[in-house]
């Protein structure tokens, strides 16, 4: 019998490399015992005692790249039959409370393998380690060993089996490890061949797919968590072939370089430093920068942007294409126009071939969809776009205060929809699946919910769900609710949006905001449309104080396609004399016609949608008035025309003033009475609208906050990915606490965060 | 006449009334029915059941702003619309009811236009209307003319068709363009000024279903009125359980109607046909059904717009075959998107 220390510690622990260090850890400090994985976390065993803190500091600031610990225990106990050494025992299986890492980009020493003629991995593409490769993308169940994943299909050789089972090794359990004997084989298919790797000439696939791309063709190329299309960016013929194929008409496509030297030649030599920071981690998202004044892309890559996304390789095959062809890739995912994306080889074929002339992938299934991130830079930050691969499934924890509510279900929005999972005071965000209304991804996303559950062994005991009800996520949501015999929440978007911000500020329970939430639109109180709010919010409860005046919705869901139309709804509500201002440019546009659709209500529901102002002024100034090829297209191209302005001396103001209904309004009437007059070239009003809108909801916000004695205020909301309005709403907010988005979308990608947060609150206040 | 209006005296029971029945309703309507006075009509069995082995029977008030539009008026209307309800249950329409509610103040000569051409309606189907009912409400309290018409029809023998009998892969077929009487009267009612092109497709479909009778094959139809062909199909849907997938390329729309769609961001599916059959049929029998359909002027447009399918609800395949849960709308659609 012996004194021994028993060490809980739990966190991102799990299929990183974490039990092997403990070991290592172990035999440096002289000491016997055993490491175990269980549900909850790992759990150490050691004697004789040694010096705890200097042991635990280790532990924090050794631990291997992708582990994050969150909690460290440890206790004394008698220990009557302890090993005779420092041993790694299997897992357990038990409750579920242990994050799962999300899927890594290629490390340092796998990339030195896979470049290396000598080493056994030399050019296998699916090499990987326990400090990089699939993780969540291959897992089937919990807890994290080669037999719950989809590597269970390939049996260790002897060589990969001996890695494993040493502690020193870095493929120590490294449960996704294979190698050119025993592991998944790459393979290129087309209309007329299919060629597998072989021992006596590997990289046939490889060398087939490399000289596809560079006669300017487009292949499908399987990665981590799905398919992507692969063209050569620097041969026009070969992206434009891309977009038609596709039919993405204008909607930029991201690009692959193969490392920082790639960069220079596509990026504003000021921004490759932050590039390279965020395109280098883990995660390796899409990162959004500014683009270089002579790029050496085709035209047709981002036409007309200033900014470009660019990406580096995350997986060894993505290395070694990348290598071979030593030019920018275009790598866009791989689905027909808003459709789901295919996981599984076979089905993938049948659903690209008319995309693609050959597909290069192998035979290691796809579990979880996982899209690739997407991060604009903003200075030295990345604001998150889309948090998918690399980021999904970290858990984001929730203020303690919040923390004890069973497991809920939040099933986010429609649009962008991710979905989350809050057990243990931790919320799981699902990566993103897009638009719910299409039938494939909604199939798609059900499945995923069920697996999710599966996994983390969570029955949901709440359900929540945005309040509109034409979301497909509110009906199902309501269906599963009757299922399980759960209670159903509804909780309005924008109250959702602001806590969001909220959860990722760590704002604590007690704390009271005021809300900014610009964004398209999202269903408020009593069915109204809301988009441009300003509310006071805490976890659990809002009121709605105001915003932005609501004006028609011309057509409905057409109004959010055609930017005309928002100019004519603006001025019909508040330019009397419209029609001797109307746009050369519009005049063929139906304005009359719909001006009394506007006047009699036919299919002109009111809103008071941020993103459709963006649409009337950019009309206005001429900015894809008529049709957008894709959402936000206009007002993606109104922040960038601003942000060229230059010497900006005019002002035009949004006073704030309190209507008939009691509500605080931004007075859009004399916005357009001074905008319209205004003297300067359209960058400059471009520019002044943006200027105008942040100064009204920041003096907005800033009454309320006096009156309630609020001293911060949240500033969300899809439209808050615009740089230039972060900018100005932090200028004219300096005096107050500001929190805006940035580890989370600023859009209805962290719906179902706020979701769970405001369940959470709102279980714990019972 | 022309300056006469209907008062109070109208409906009072007395010399006014009878004055009016018999100078606009059995001078229009005219047949031995109506000729005898009675209270009711009395109709000849054997007759009826020479003819088939089951009545049907069917009933439908009409309202509409405006009452006289292009492609017809509330008379035309509301003899189609109770006709047809007969006719896409395989019965021949035989009588029918005619009850009024008239609002003080309507223009005698336009309640005789509109009689007028309920006869012609019916006269035109071989339909006789045998009785009917006639009352005037203030100023106010209806809006110029509600008519309500029940119907009798025959139903052959050979004829079986129902939901129930809707099964996968099933063809989905319309017998013409989508929506022209949503999109007529939408633009008269609210002035759009859209143009002449938009005119109502008000007919009686009795001979567009007649020669369907003897195919087999065919499961169910119906005809698309209130909420369009989307309201059928989500009927068809939740009757069989059953998934209707359409094809947006294969709907036929002409071109008014879909430019109003696109300026007003509606779907011609969910507009007013008074004028158009939804039919299930059998995979096999669908390119019988289309001949038959496309050989009457009423058929010409009929075309297979999709697919009874395994799975539930509607869909639809848009461009680039992305298929896309089609609902039905609440009231007015609400916008979506973010
Ligand atoms: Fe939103
Ligand atoms: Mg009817
Ligand atoms: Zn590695
Ligand atoms: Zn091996």
């Amino acid at each position: 019998m012996s004194q021994a220390i028993a060490l809980r510690i739990q966190g991102t622990i799990q299929g990183v490399g974490f039990r092997p260090f403990v070991w290592q850890l172990a035999m440096r400090y002289g000491l016997k015992g055993d490491v175990c994985n269980d549900g909850l976390g790992v759990l150490v065993r050691l004697y004789p005692e040694p010096d705890m803190a200097a042991f635990v500091d280790d532990l924090h600031t050794q631990a291997p790249p992708l582990a994050q610990l969150s909690h460290v225990d440890w206790s004394r106990f008698r220990w009557n039959d302890p090993p005779a050494e420092f041993i790694i025992r299997p897992s357990q299986m038990a409750a579920m409370s242990t994050a799962i890492a999300a899927d890594a980009a290629t490390c340092p020493e796998c990339l030195a393998e896979l470049f290396n003629p000598s080493n056994h991995r030399y050019h296998y593409p699916l090499t990987t380690c326990t400090h990089c490769g699939p993780r969540f993308s291959v897992i089937e169940a919990m807890p994290y060993d080669r037999e719950r994943t989809t590597l269970v299909d390939f049996p260790l050789c002897p060589r990969c089996a001996n890695e494993y089972r040493a502690p020193h090794d870095r493929r120590f359990h490294g449960e996704s490890t294979a190698c050119p004997e025993c592991g998944p084989k790459l393979h290129w298919w087309t209309e007329t061949e299919r060629i597998i790797a072989h021992p006596s000439d590997p990289d046939a696939p490889l060398d087939a797919a490399v000289t596809a791309l560079k006669r300017g063709k487009i292949i499908a190329l399987k990665g981590l968590g799905g398919f992507h299309l692969v063209c050569d960016a620097s041969n026009q013929q070969a992206v434009m072939k891309l977009r038609q194929r596709k039919a993405r008409v204008s909607k930029p496509l991201a690009v692959m370089v193969a490392d920082q030297s790639g960069l220079t030649q596509l990026l504003e030599p000021t921004q490759i430093t932050n590039a390279h920071y965020w395109l280098s981690s883990s995660a390796a998202p899409i990162v959004l920068a500014d683009k270089a004044c002579v790029c050496a892309l085709a035209s047709a890559v981002a036409p007309n942007l200033d900014e470009i996304g660019v990406i580096y390789p995350s997986n060894p095959l993505q290395h070694l294409l990348a290598r071979a062809l030593r030019r920018p890739l275009v790598l866009t995912s791989a689905n027909r126009s808003g459709e789901a994306p295919p996981l599984d080889d076979e089905q993938a074929w049948q659903d690209l071939s008319h995309l693609a002339d050959g597909l290069l992938g192998h035979n290691r299934r796809i579990v979880s969809r996982m899209d690739d991130s997407l991060l604009r830079l903003d200075g030295g930050q990345g604001l998150m776009m889309r948090r998918s691969r690399g980021f999904v499934p970290q858990a984001e924890s929730l203020v303690e205060a919040l923390g004890q509510s069973p497991c809920v279900l939040a099933l986010g929005g429609d649009l962008k929809n991710t979905f989350g999972l809050l057990s243990h005071g931790q919320v799981t965000l699902s990566s993103h699946f897009g638009d719910l209304a299409v039938h494939s991804i909604e199939q798609q996303w059900q499945q995923a919910i069920e697996h999710y559950l599966q996994v983390y062994q969570c029955q949901p005991q709440h359900i929540v769900i945005d309040a509109h009800p034409g979301y497909a996520s509110h009906r199902f949501g309501q269906r599963l609710a009757a299922r399980w015999q759960v209670p159903v929440q509804r909780v309005f978007h924008h109250h959702a949006h602001v806590v969001a911000a909220m959860v990722e500020a760590k704002l604590s329970a007690a704390q009271s905001v005021v809300g900014i939430c610009l964004d398209g639109l999202g269903m408020g109180e009593q069915g109204r449309l809301w988009g441009g709010e300003c509310l006071v919010a805490n976890y659990a409860h809002f009121e709605h104080i105001g915003g932005l005046p609501a004006v028609a919705l011309p057509g409905g869901d057409q109004a959010a396609t055609q930017p005309w139309r928002n100019l004519l709804a603006q001025w019909h509500s508040f330019v009397p004399d419209w029609s001797a201002h109307w746009p050369q440019a519009l005049t063929d546009c139906p304005a009359d016609a719909l001006s009394r659709a506007i006047a009699s209500g036919l299919n002109s529901p009111l809103a008071s949608s941020t993103g459709r102002l963006f649409d009337a002024v950019a009309a206005y100034l001429g900015i894809h008035a008529l049709q957008l090829d894709y959402e936000g297209q206009a007002a993606i191209i109104l922040e960038q025309l601003a942000r060229r302005a230059i010497d900006v001396r005019a002002q035009v103001s949004m006073p704030v003033y309190r209507a008939k209904n009691g509500k605080l309004q931004l007075d859009l009437a004399a916005f357009w009475r001074q905008w319209l007059v205004l003297d300067g070239s359209p960058a400059q009003r471009a520019w002044v609208f943006h200027d105008a809108l942040a100064a009204g909801f920041a003096q907005m916000a800033k009454q309320i906050a006096r009156e309630r004695s609020i001293d911060t205020v949240v500033v969300c909301g899809g439209v808050m990915n615009n740089r230039l309005l972060r900018e100005r709403f932090k200028f004219y907010l300096s005096d107050v606490n500001v929190v805006m988005a940035e580890r989370f979308p600023s859009g209805d990608g962290a719906l179902a965060l706020g979701q769970a947060a405001v369940a959470a609150a709102r279980l714990g206040a019972l | 006449m022309s300056n006469d209006v209907i008062t109070f005296a109208h409906g009072s029971g007395g010399r006014a009334m009878q004055q009016l029945i018999q100078d606009t309703l059995v001078r229009h309507f005219d047949n031995p029915f109506l000729r005898r006075g009675e209270d009711q009509a009395r109709l000849p069995l054997t007759q009826l059941a020479s003819q088939g082995s089951q009545l049907a029977m069917t009933t439908d008030s009409f309202v509409i702003d405006p009452i006289i539009f292009a492609g017809g008026d509330i008379g035309k209307l509301a003899v189609c619309g109770t006709a047809n309800d007969l006719a896409v249950g395989g019965a021949r329409p035989e009588y029918l009811t005619c009850s009024l509610i008239l609002e003080e103040g309507l223009p005698l000569a336009t309640l005789d236009t509109i009689i007028a051409s309920m006869a012609a309606t019916a006269q035109q189907a071989k339909i006789e209307i045998v009785t009917g009912d006639t009352k005037v409400v203030g100023h106010g309290c209806a809006d110029k003319i509600f008519i309500n018409t029940t119907g009798i029809g025959v139903i052959s023998p050979e004829v079986h068709w129902g939901m129930d009998q809707i099964a996968a892969d099933d063809a989905i077929i319309v017998t013409g363009n989508l929506g022209d009487h949503g999109a007529a009267i939408l633009n008269e009612r609210e002035n759009l000024g859209l143009g002449d092109q938009l005119v109502s497709d008000c007919a009686l479909l009795w001979p567009l279903v007649e020669p369907l009778l003897s195919i087999r094959g065919i499961h169910t139809l119906r005809d698309a009125t209130r909420g369009g062909v989307n309201a059928i199909l989500h009927e068809f849907a939740t009757a069989s359980g059953l998934g209707m997938q359409i094809n947006e390329h294969a709907l036929p729309v002409n071109d008014a109607v879909r430019g109003m769609c696109e300026l007003l961001g509606l779907d011609p599916l969910n507009l007013a046909n008074e004028g158009k059959l939804v039919i299930i049929t059998s995979a096999q029998s669908a390119a019988a059904v289309l001949n038959a359909l496309q050989a009457h002027p009423l058929g010409k447009d009929a075309r297979q717009i999709g697919t009874v399918n395994s799975q539930s609800g509607v869909q639809i395949c848009g461009a680039y075959g992305v298929t896309r849960h089609l609902d039905l709308p609440y009231f007015e659609p609400l916008p979506r998107i973010c």
